[in-house]
């Protein structure tokens, strides 16, 4: 055998070294691909990507079994003429055909009544394009699958400090001396974040993870707080009791950053109860963002004086008289009498934290925040005028995901910690939250849906942005009655603040046909007929059900994937994507950027591979239909095709004509020297190609920090076209917003109003201070017989579900067991490695169990996603996936049953339709001892598609290029 | 003399499963490939892997640790598996350290798989060799490639940098430094294998709070009157004391 | 360790061979020594050689399923300072070719003395090359035995009665092997070698159960604890990386529940020792060809039992890390 150091992997064929984008997970890393005679050899993370720094997980370094997986899916394929749906039967077509029966079917519905098409994705890092899509096509009917992800977690911050984690800022942990982790937070912003977290930990901070399950980076947390799941509101709560009640607060930053020395009025008789004191006579220009014309209760002089008056100094707490005699209060003084009775032994009693550790995690937040401060001497300008020669920060750092969003009481509990974050002054500063460009934005984002029916016109755009964010009832999408416009009830009183929209309910409620009933359903790379729906069994049903008439309830599907998922067996059309080696894409500013806390950075995918078969990228579909549909940003005025293709487009798109402002940031203008706004360059990809395929624009030092008050930043961010205002974005300590809903639906306001029978939930819900509920399910269900929290995680190798065809992966989590302390076993007489039943009201799986001493013993919990419905996503009818593994979904309900109010609604946030799945409570028995050892429900093996690779292989032996061959 | 190890941090290790994908990739299709993998897509998909990644739970609840443990050969000073093989297909480098199997010599009678007490070794069951991790020899010295990517593959991915490479045998170096002042260890001392590759062990970091930071002069609840004073008219011990 | 069955097949045969090689040429000495009568040559040391060439060629056939790749075989000899497998490897070989001189000297009857030491030991050519083969033959259980016992970590193994055992065991099959080939050619010497068959099965009685209640008693020297380095009470593995199994699932575990384990003892207990010397000594008062040739196959089936068991008492510490799946 050669002697390896006299070798060069270099010389082995023809080598070729690409950089582009990773897609495995949508941490979107960036990846340098080797290719050794055509075929991938290495993807290896890109040392000089901003993002990763030369790092990949593990689903990245597995990327050519993805690409050379069998499930690929190569022709577009219709449903053949006498096959039912469902069964798989498809017949090969060429891509003029799908287009030709698109455009035919699209051009219909957009002729006569556009909202009949709906177009939900699931990755939703494709947002700016699929949303202009549908924007231009005048559906509203348009979501990414951000409404069951965790658009509590961006609604509740966003609507509480103008940003929230992940994207849109996330924890310096650079800096921070303690970090708090609270719930599952593995599957977004990987990389990044376990970079952050080892270099944190060899610095000498201390990582507190609060999670009822302590697995991935909770098992490297120098203290696991086991936590009963939907609880954390009532611990956060607690924690800012406590952290009141001791003093342990930023009281410069609350004062200067926020509205808690603001006036809130009291006067039970006016129709701004519950609002801040204005001065209505200020000269206030008017714009999405929140008015200074506010009064503090000045110390000195006894009195409300205008925020922020000269020489003044507010009292934070305080109940007070106004000349005219309206009582008031500070916000401040609102918060500490809402969190009065949330002690810590209150807490103690829901959360299963004793009080003593509550007030000891307070103790610990609250004197790092105060006396490890750190002062960095950055000299910057507020947004008032005043300079600052250093900026100073509070090295307590938070972060979350889906383990708070997940609840239908997350949006409350979200805001709980925002606040938390807030009284720690840790807001946009080192060692704490930070903020990525384009955020912050102002509370809430100027973005906002359509406001009524009207806006929803034949051959016309929508008038409005399909998703947006609610300011007030006047936002909101309904008709005259109040009752929803959009096929997912998003921005109805149901769920107000849907601002991600609810896919998960999409398809329920077309079935139903309430609010109506859809013609034609695009799925993009959404796994409805299985992890992406909750209630799978039941949504599989739908997709085949017929009405009287013999027609299917929801008549025409069509799936874009690029693999065999489960729900590509139910489409009437499949479009086949390509890989995402093959392809182009933006990272677009103009839609969830890959920023990072000093700067805007966008980035791109450059075909490494040519195409598998006859895939195409959705993104050209999207153009291509666009053109055809004769949709106004796709075509000239003479109706002629305006962009060759998507990277033409992706040059050439404006925001609007001459804007400058375009889908890249990096390398605009004629020459490709100006950045973030400038005319289109046509070689924008090249130079994207030339450096590393991504964008990195750092901000000078002084616009770092405090962005939310920065008038450097806000003036830059103003300048380059990302926020229209430069004003403060104050914490909503106290949300004005929300009082505005409630106030219409106490009946209080003129404006719109909820139906009579949403009046209360929304008047609940929609509490101005942050409250703690249990989960909307609870009420539902007897406690006694379903006394466990099961929740899902997805494990590190297989984030988002999106890997069960890779050959590698799959290895490593082949299937699933559910988790349990063996105090759950022996009282329900099973053992480990047993199968068992879990059941819920809604419906039941039979899987094995694994005994763990990592869980708080009423939670059960497994891997997300990794059971499969057999023949799916390439694997054979015995795969681990379908036989030994199992979908926790088909026992979590879509809807919550009908009410005493007679509504029935999603099982979601009523704030924000956040799907409220890791709210679910089962039990669990041993199963008997005759039942088959596999996996429950099964259904019928999905057979291969026309164009799969036929070959499922005893064995494969990879090696690139022509050595393998 | 030189030997090359790696240093495995456990007290940063989130068990992601980086190191044993990445190594698969470029071992493939590297030197040392293919790794064949049998049952791709059906049942029981198994496959050659040079590295793993396992999970153990230490303690009891509610005191678990969750401790994530990537194995791969150890690259033994004294390295059992290559005296007992036959053939002299398997060998440790003179000039590193690093144990490697030559698959033209290597004959497939699994009996260097048997004196390895780690379980570092696999037969490749198609191309009937024993196969380990070769620290990506096929890279450290590859001057083709950059210098900074020298490194074995799983050390190049490793998000959370938990996996330092370098020569243990040189005092100065930053893994031997991480070993001294970390409490590196070695895995089943008992055998006096001397694994060249180490472990760094869990580290916790604590905040100790004194009563006396929660009072201090500059608490905010002062400035807001807090506590507030009792009400003049409330009783006190002078109302019905006088000593 | 999970029973490799060409192993099995390999050391139960040339274990066999070698035994009855020994068995030939004791009767050879004994006769020397005037205490057994003179032996035809061509067909009891000539066929009785063949016999034994051919288990030993059988054992070395059965060998070859065992490698990955059996046209390299011939590298194997390279090491042999340091591999007892190398040793084996050489030894097998030799003492084959030896047995067979052996046999072919007697076949053709080249056993005219070259000199006579003392006038009492005539030394021919099937003396000098019977010492040879002996040395190699008992190096070849050494050797064979040594594969097995120098790996130190599989404690069960690592002991001067896996060499022994080993031994015992293929001397004993050798010599009921030579008694039920005595009985078949009807030579007379079934007492003979059935006596010494009886006491050598009965030696590695002594020795095999020796060597199961130590290893009942072993203390493994690698725990979890050592194996992952920490310390503590309460340790169990949730995931080993690979949930479809692997390399290592595969050939340190033998899969089988610890009743199936038992049973196996207990047959080849019953088979090995007991049922063979029942069936020898009952061939003391009941002459028939059939006795002794039963003892030999149901030995040898015993000791294919033995030897199995032998792999799967064996515990690898490598197993430590290979306990769960999740």
């Amino acid at each position: 055998m050669q002697d390896p150091t006299t070798r060069s992997d270099r010389d082995a064929g023809h080598v070729e070294v690409k950089n582009t984008t990773c897609y495995m997970c949508a941490c979107r890393c960036g990846i340098r691909v080797t290719l050794r005679d055509g075929e991938v050899r290495y993807i290896q993370g890109n040392p000089d990507h901003p993002l990763n720094k030369g790092v990949i997980c593990a689903k990245g370094a597995s990327g050519i079994m993805k690409q050379y997986s069998p499930a690929r899916l190569t022709k577009p394929l219709r449903r053949k003429a006498n096959a039912e749906r469902g069964t798989g039967e498809f017949e090969e077509i060429s891509w003029d055909e799908a287009f030709d029966i698109l455009e035919d079917r699209l051009g219909r519905i957009r002729a006569t009544d556009p909202k009949k098409f709906g177009l939900f994705t699931g990755r939703d890092q494709m947002q700016a394009l699929t949303g202009l899509f549908a924007k231009q096509f005048g559906t509203p009917n348009y979501a990414a699958h951000g409404g069951f992800c965790s658009v509590n977690m961006a609604a509740g911050l966003i609507y509480t400090i103008g940003g929230s984690f992940w994207e849109f800022g996330g924890p310096d942990l650079d800096r921070a001396k303690l970090f708090v982790m609270i719930g599952t937070a593995e599957d977004h912003h990987s990389n990044p974040m376990k970079m952050a977290l080892s270099k944190f930990k060899r610095n000498g901070g201390k990582f507190i993870s609060i999670n009822p399950v302590r697995t991935g980076y909770s098992a490297i947390a120098d203290e696991w707080v086991p936590i009963k799941p939907g609880t954390d509101g009532a611990l956060f709560l607690a924690l800012i009791h406590v952290l009141i009640k001791t003093g342990l607060f930023d009281r410069d930053f609350l004062v200067n950053y926020t509205n808690a020395p603001e006036l809130v009025n009291l006067d039970e008789n006016s129709p701004n109860y519950g609002m801040f004191m204005r001065d209505r006579d200020m000269n206030i220009e008017e714009g999405c963002f929140d008015a200074q014309n506010k009064y503090w209760w000045d110390r000195h002089t006894k009195q409300p004086v205008h925020n922020r008056a000269e020489g003044a100094d507010p009292h934070l707490l305080g109940a007070y008289t106004c000349t005219d005699g309206t009582p008031v209060k500070t916000a401040f003084q609102l918060l500490a009498e809402r969190v009065e009775g949330y002690t810590p032994e209150w807490a103690a009693e829901i959360t299963g934290i004793a009080a003593e550790r509550i007030k000891r995690l307070a103790y610990e937040m609250g004197v790092v925040a105060r006396d490890q401060k750190i002062e960095l001497p950055i000299a910057w300008t507020d947004v008032w005028g005043k300079d600052h020669q250093t900026v100073v920060g509070s090295p307590v750092a938070f972060h979350a995901m889906r383990g708070l969003a997940a609840h239908s009481n997350g949006f409350q509990t979200i805001r709980a910690m925002g606040i938390l974050m807030t009284l720690l002054g840790t807001i946009d500063v080192p060692g704490g939250f930070r903020h990525k460009p384009p955020f912050p934005r102002p509370i809430p984002p100027c973005a906002k849906p359509p406001k009524g029916p009207d806006s929803v016109q034949p051959g016309k755009p929508l008038d409005g942005m399909p998703l947006g964010w609610p300011a007030d009832p006047a936002d909101l999408f309904v008709d005259e009655s109040g009752e929803p416009v959009r096929i997912d009830k998003a921005f109805s009183w149901e769920y107000p603040l849907a601002v991600h929209g609810l896919m998960h309910n999409a398809i329920t409620n077309a079935w139903r046909g309430d609010p109506y009933k859809l013609d034609t359903l695009l799925l993009f790379m959404a796994n409805m007929a299985w992890n992406s729906s909750m209630n799978t069994t039941g949504v599989r049903k739908m997709l085949t059900d017929k009405d009287e008439e013999g027609n299917y309830r929801i008549p025409f599907l069509v799936v874009a994937d690029a693999y065999h998922s489960e729900t590509v067996a139910f489409a009437d059309l499949v479009l086949p994507d390509t890989s995402y080696l093959e392809r182009h894409d933006a990272m677009s500013m103009l839609d969830r950027p890959i920023s990072e806390f000093d700067g805007p950075v966008d980035s791109v995918r450059i075909p490494v591979v040519p195409p598998k078969g006859d895939s195409k990228p959705f993104q050209e579909v999207l153009i291509e239909l666009g053109t055809r549909l004769q949709l106004d940003a796709f075509t000239n005025q003479d109706g002629s095709r305006k962009f060759k293709d998507y990277p033409d487009f992706i040059v050439n798109y404006e925001t609007a004509p001459g804007s400058g402002i375009g889908f890249l940031a990096g390398w605009r203008g004629k020459k490709g020297d100006k950045e973030m706004i400038g005319e289109p360059n046509p070689r924008q990809w090249e130079m994207y190609a030339q450096n590393n395929a991504v964008f990195h624009h750092e901000l000078p030092k002084s616009y770092q920090y405090m962005r939310n008050w920065n008038k450097g930043y806000l003036t830059w961010a103003n300048q380059n076209g990302l926020t229209r205002y430069i004003e403060p974005i104050n914490v909503h300590l106290y949300s004005e917003v929300l009082q505005k809903f409630r106030l219409a639906a106490q009946g209080r306001t003129e404006g719109r109003q909820p139906p009579d029978r949403l009046r209360e939930r929304v008047e609940t819900w929609f509490d101005p201070l942050p409250f703690y509920a249990e989960p909307l399910e609870n009420k539902f269900i007897d406690g006694k017989q379903y006394p466990l929290n099961a929740l899902t995680q997805r494990p590190m190798a297989m984030y988002h579900s999106w890997d069960s065809q890779n050959a590698w992966l799959r290895q490593i989590h082949a299937h699933n067991y559910i988790f349990v302390h063996p105090s759950i076993g022996k009282a329900n007489a099973f053992a480990d490695g047993d199968w068992v039943w879990v059941e819920s009201q809604w419906g039941k799986v039979r899987c094995m169990a694994r005994y763990t001493e990592a869980v708080e013993p009423g939670t059960v919990w497994t891997w997300n996603a990794i059971g499969k419905a057999a023949g799916a996503w390439g694997l054979s009818p015995d795969a681990n996936e379908s036989q030994k593994g199992f979908l926790l979904n088909h026992v979590i309900t879509e809807e919550l049953p009908e009410d005493d109010c007679g509504c029935k609604v999603s099982n979601s946030d009523p704030v924000t339709g956040q799907a409220g799945w890791y709210d679910v409570r089962v039990r669990i028995y041993k199963a008997q001892p005759d039942e088959p050892k596999q996996s429950f429900p099964q259904f019928a093996p999905l057979k291969p598609a026309p164009g799969m690779s036929p070959a499922r292989r005893k064995w494969q032996a990879f090696m690139a290029g022509i050595l393998g061959k | 003399m030189t030997q090359l190890a790696l240093v495995i941090d456990l007290n940063v290790c989130v068990g992601c499963h980086a190191c044993v994908t990445s190594c698969k990739e470029w071992n493939t299709s590297g030197w040392a490939g293919p790794m064949t993998d049998f049952d791709p897509y059906g049942a029981d998909p198994t496959g050659t892997f040079f590295n793993r990644v396992q999970t153990f739970e230490v303690g009891q609840f509610p005191n678990t640790q969750t401790v994530h443990f990537p194995k791969s050969c150890l690259h033994c000073e004294e390295p059992p598996c290559v005296p007992v093989c036959p053939t002299g297909a398997s060998y440790k480098r003179a000039e590193d350290g690093i144990v490697l199997v030559d698959y033209d010599k290597c004959i497939g009678c699994k009996y260097c798989s048997w004196a390895c007490p780690y379980g570092a070794r696999e037969l490749d069951e198609k191309q009937k060799v024993m196969k380990k991790c070769t620290l990506c020899v096929d890279r450290i010295y590859d001057e083709a490639l950059p210098e900074s990517e020298r490194l074995p593959a799983c050390v190049m991915a490793c998000p959370t940098n938990a996996r330092l490479f370098g020569d243990v045998h040189d005092s100065e170096s930053e893994v031997s430094r991480q070993i001294r002042d970390n409490g590196g260890y070695q895995l089943m001392p008992e055998w006096g294998t001397k694994p060249a590759n180490h472990y760094l062990p869990r580290r916790k970091t604590e905040i100790r709070i004194h009563e006396d930071e929660l009072v201090r002069a500059d608490n905010p609840l002062k400035k807001e009157g807090v506590p507030a004073r009792p009400p003049a008219d409330r009783p006190t011990l002078d109302d019905t004391t006088s000593w | 360790m999970h029973p490799a069955f060409s192993v099995i097949f390999l050391t139960t045969l040339i274990g066999a061979g070698q035994g009855l090689f020994l068995a030939l040429f004791t009767g050879q000495l004994y006769a020397l020594a005037n205490l057994l009568p003179q032996q035809d040559d061509r067909y009891f040391y000539g066929l009785g050689s063949d016999l034994a060439v051919l288990f030993l060629g059988l054992g070395l056939l059965a060998s070859f399923f065992h490698l990955g790749h059996p046209e390299r075989a011939w590298r194997s000899a390279a090491m042999w300072r340091t591999s007892w497998l190398s040793r084996e490897v050489i030894v097998l070989p030799a003492a084959l070719v030896l047995i067979a001189l052996y046999g072919l000297i007697h076949w053709m009857e080249w056993t005219t003395p070259f000199f006579v030491i003392r006038d009492a030991l005539p030394v021919d050519a099937s003396l000098i090359v019977g010492v040879l083969a002996m040395l190699a033959v008992f190096a070849l259980y050494i050797a064979t035995g040594m594969i097995y016992a120098s790996i130190r970590f599989l404690q069960e193994w690592h002991s001067a009665l896996t060499v022994i055992n080993y031994g015992l065991l293929g001397i004993a099959s050798g010599f009921t092997f030579a008694a039920a080939f005595s009985a078949w050619i009807g030579n007379g010497l079934v007492g003979f070698y059935g006596t010494w068959a009886v006491i050598i099965t009965l030696a590695a009685l002594v020795t095999r159960s020796a060597s199961l209640i130590r290893n009942r008693r072993i203390k493994h020297k690698s725990t979890l604890q050592t194996a992952i380095g920490i310390r503590h009470t309460h340790i169990q593995q949730k995931a080993q990386g690979a949930m479809g199994g692997s390399f290592n699932t595969r050939e340190y575990m033998h899969h089988q529940s610890p009743p199936f384990l038992h049973k196996v003892l207990v047959v080849f207990m019953v088979t090995v020792f007991t049922l063979p010397i029942l069936l020898l000594a009952a061939s003391y008062w009941l002459e028939s060809p059939y006795l002794p040739a039963a003892a030999f196959v149901v030995q040898y089936l015993g000791l294919l039992a033995e030897r199995w068991y032998f792999f799967a008492d064996a515990r690898h510490p490598q197993n430590l890390y290979y306990q769960s799946v999740s």
